[in-house]
């Protein structure tokens, strides 16, 4: 790049420079806007429906929108990491105003008036308020959209918008409230056929010895069986007669080359002896502090599942030597690299769509379900071929958020501050998703399966293990030494909020613990050491909401904790404040969460998503751990895995600090899960009077905390 | 293949199909009413949650055989955009869902909960869905919509 001062674009337009790729004029009156954004339960459609009107000046349901089609819109990656609204939306933003830019253009030599007299209205050219005759859809023929974007075009200000900033409803919502086929569960094509497989229980499993009559005598209707190496599937008309055949089809399949698990690797401290690649990140290593200024604690959490209330489904068609996929994967674009190589076509051959599906939260068995599918389809050209993984498939074989362990030390000086603070992690990878290298279960079980990924995570910030590790208050020296364990005992990826959840937990349990040696308030403690303001902000604000006072005593048996975060120091920030009473199990009584997310598309849609991550944050906080048993996954079901029920959740207030709409937006779907549990963890030791440092915090743990006390 | 008779959403329907068929595969596959989800198949999540006679009842364990005569209710037959349901209404106005996927059943268990108390407590809506999960945590909008409806119900929009 040369030195010169021309216009930065936004990365994902610097990616799909080509303006016709997000806007087209092509039915008279609508827009076609393009998004490689995917919507899963987030709301993204709707805030992607609101930037694209805002800066074309049309109204909102003019609008068209194209969603993650590797045939029709740009390859924008994965729709993950909070990241639609901070960089896809950017992109869209950025790419319509530069549209709009050309046609006022347009109309300016076309009109023989002055550019600046010129605006535009729902569409229509106005010149000084008055019709010109013309519009988008007139004008459309004479402006060449197949042009890149320059970065030249002026976004409107904060103070300019009436479509961003305003709770559109959800496009998407009626479709769902009213029975609609909303899902790629509900698609149906013609002639098409019911599949399930029989998974190979863990990579490198090999089949022994295979009773395929047998499990043609138990299904209760015709089945035929797809075989190649160790993939095996059962494939049906009717979908009932499949999923029995699927549930008892594993008792008639014997595999070898089996790696019995160590039943201790369930428990996060296993990882404590496993061989990792080690990396420190930011100041370099100090010698220890002396005792009596040194804070040191070990916080830990079990594997967690993504746990979708909907199994995984992928559809897939091959005919005429093109593949067709359906799928509600994160990101088309990777799948499609993925899906070639596994199956070892051009990928220039295979086109596919998303289609929604029930919310992941991460990287879940979407991919895999959609790999099953392509698989069985090129093994029966023409018929169309749909998958939907059985509920024990979901929770066994999907890729889990990893166990952690993060210990967090700091030296103080005399007035009870870190002058010096690690955060030291060791995990599995949280970064395994099907673009990088293959990683898809169908992949594996076919003769000569890809090597294993390599276990890789880019840098903090965002880091993925290391997410969240560097503390935001303004410690002199802070860094992360992180221990990333390439072999787990079962397969994990991303799920919302990646290490940041478990370091979050870390660190603000511990400026409790730091605040209480230094005599001081938590909240007066926290903001003694933070000089962000507008992380400042969020903690004043929260602790207005809920009437924060100092000095309550503590081991009453009620309790209030807080815990704060930027989520990955770079996106929205969100202060949480619970409070909990605990007697032999915990119970979360209110939550309190202040953000700031800079400027808000649709303030209703971010509050969803800020509430979302609290209640998800609860239940990981006082219920989920995956088991292990000998062979992998052992809780296959809601009992085996409960997740908050209703009468569980608790009143939850959220508000957005408005003050910062003139800063670009921040991905704030992942920003208050960490805060919530962190603040939990605060609130159950608050009442207890003693702390639990390992998640979940289940009634076992309590008891034995209270043993303590 | 025998066949079983029973009423969906007001209209008679009669399936041929093995007794011991789930109803909700029934109602999905042989009948297309996909507004009923599969979760779990094991009567723990409650996405196919239908009501039988006014009862809930979770889907997918129920054989087909065992509704023969009977009243199925599913989201289809709630209420329409044009003519919604009070409950329906509310989760639009509420904007209570994410995913959306567990709505159907969720819906039709607070159904259930206002046919027989019009005026819940908080408490009792929250109970009464404790057979639905929903996973991306829209709990707290969905409880304020039901009691949204069951004042508007209360008020005289019930159908």
């Amino acid at each position: 790049m040369s030195a010169s001062a021309a216009p930065q674009l936004p990365g994902m337009l610097r990616d799909n420079p080509r303006l016709d790729q997000w806007v087209r004029f092509k039915e008279p009156g609508r827009v076609t806007v393009s998004t490689g954004r995917v919507e899963i339960g987030q709301g993204v459609l709707t805030a992607m429906r609101q930037i694209a009107a805002e800066e074309l000046d049309v109204a909102p349901d003019r609008i068209l929108l194209q969603t993650g089609d590797t045939d029709l819109t740009p390859n924008e990656g994965y729709t993950a990491g909070s990241q639609s609204i901070q960089f896809g939306g950017v992109a869209l933003r950025q790419a319509c105003a530069e549209v709009r830019a050309l046609f006022l253009d347009r109309a300016a030599s076309q009109l023989g008036h002055p550019r600046d007299t010129l605006s535009v209205e729902d569409g229509a050219i106005v010149h000084k308020g008055q019709p010109t005759g013309q519009d988008y859809w007139s004008l459309a023929a004479s402006v060449d959209l197949a042009c890149e974007a320059t970065g030249g075009a002026p976004i409107k200000q904060a103070s300019q918008h009436r479509v961003v900033g305003q709770n559109l409803p959800r496009t998407d919502l009626a479709d769902k409230v009213f029975g609609g086929a909303a899902f790629l569960h509900d698609m149906t094509i013609d002639g098409m056929v019911h599949a399930r497989v029989v998974r190979q229980p863990q990579r490198g499993a090999t089949i022994r010895a295979f009773d395929e009559a047998a499990i043609r005598r138990a299904a209760k209707g015709p089945i035929e069986i797809v075989r190649d190496g160790n993939f095996v599937a059962i494939v049906a008309q009717d979908e009932t007669i499949v999923e029995a055949a699927a549930a008892t089809a594993s008792s008639h399949v014997a595999w070898g080359n089996l790696e019995t698990l160590n039943p201790m690797s369930e428990e996060a401290r296993w990882l404590l002896q496993q061989p990792s690649i080690d990396k420190t990140h930011g100041a370099p290593p100090t010698d220890r502090a002396p005792a009596a200024r040194a804070y040191e604690a070990t916080y830990t959490r079990m594997h967690i599942a993504h746990a979708s209330i909907g199994p995984s489904c992928g559809l897939a068609l091959y005919k005429d030597g093109h593949l067709q996929v359906w799928t509600h994967s994160q990101g088309v674009y990777p799948l499609r690299a993925a899906l070639a190589r596994t199956l070892k076509i051009d990928p220039a051959k295979i086109s596919v769509k998303h289609v929604q599906g029930p919310g992941c939260y991460g990287h879940n068995g979407a991919d895999d379900a959609a790999a099953d599918a392509a698989v069985i389809a090129m093994r029966r050209p023409g018929q169309p071929v749909r998958v939907r993984w059985r509920r024990e498939e979901e929770f066994g074989f999907e890729p889990v958020s990893p166990a952690m362990v993060v210990t967090a030390r700091a030296a103080l000086d005399d007035d009870g501050k870190p002058q010096d603070w690690t955060t030291e992690i060791w995990s599995g990878r949280h970064t395994n998703r099907p673009g990088g290298g293959g990683n898809l279960l169908a992949a594996e079980a076919l003769p000569d399966p890809p090597p294993p990924p390599l276990a890789v995570e880019g840098p903090p910030p965002p880091g993925a293990g290391t997410r969240n590790g560097e503390p935001l208050y303004a410690f002199p020296a802070k860094r992360i030494v992180h221990h990333l364990i390439a072999e787990t005992p079962v397969r994990t990826s991303s799920l919302r909020g990646l290490g940041a959840t478990l370091n979050v937990y870390a660190i603000e349990s511990s400026m409790d613990e730091l605040a209480e040696r230094a005599g001081q308030d938590p909240v007066a403690y926290r903001l003694s050491v933070l000089t962000d303001p507008r992380a400042r902000k969020v903690v004043e604000h929260v602790a207005r909401m809920a009437g924060w006072q100092a000095g309550l005593p503590a081991g009453t048996g009620t309790g209030r904790g807080i815990g704060f975060a930027q989520y990955k120091n770079m996106a929205a920030y969100a202060a949480v404040i619970a409070e909990v009473e605990v007697d032999e199990s915990v119970r979360v009584l209110r939550v309190w969460c202040a953000a700031d997310s800079g400027l808000v598309i649709n303030p209703d849609g971010a509050i969803n998503q800020l509430e979302g991550g609290i209640v998800q944050g609860i239940s990981w906080a006082l219920k989920e751990g995956v088991r292990l048993d000998e062979t992998g996954i052992s809780s296959r079901d809601w009992e085996g895995y409960p997740v908050l029920r209703f009468s569980e959740v608790p009143e939850i207030a959220v508000e957005l600090v408005a003050s910062a709409v003139d800063r670009p937006p921040l991905g704030v779907g992942e920003a208050s899960g960490g805060p919530t549990v962190a603040a939990i963890g605060n609130a159950v030791a608050h009442a207890l009077g003693a702390r639990i440092r390992d998640l979940p915090l289940t009634r076992e743990r309590v008891m034995a905390a209270l043993l303590r006390t | 293949m025998p066949s079983t008779t029973f009423s969906v959403n007001g209209k008679p329907a009669s399936v041929a199909a093995d007794p011991d068929t789930p109803l909700l595969d029934v109602l999905r596959n042989h009948l297309r009413f996909t507004g009923t989800k599969f979760g779990c198949g094991l009567e723990q999540c409650g996405t196919c949650m239908v009501l039988i006679d006014g009862e809930p009842v979770k889907s997918c364990g129920k054989a087909v055989s065992t509704v023969a005569g009977k009243n199925v209710l599913t989201i289809e037959g709630l209420g329409t955009p044009e003519r919604p349901h009070p409950l329906q209404q509310a989760f639009l106005d509420e904007q209570a869902g994410q995913c959306g996927y567990c709505l159907s059943g969720i819906l039709l268990s607070a159904k259930a909960l206002l046919d027989r108390n019009p005026a819940p407590s908080r408490r009792e809506i929250a109970l009464a869905l404790d057979d639905n999960i929903c996973r991306c945590g829209s709990h707290h909008r969905i409880l304020r919509a039901v009691e949204k409806a069951a004042a508007q119900i209360r008020q005289g929009g019930a159908r």
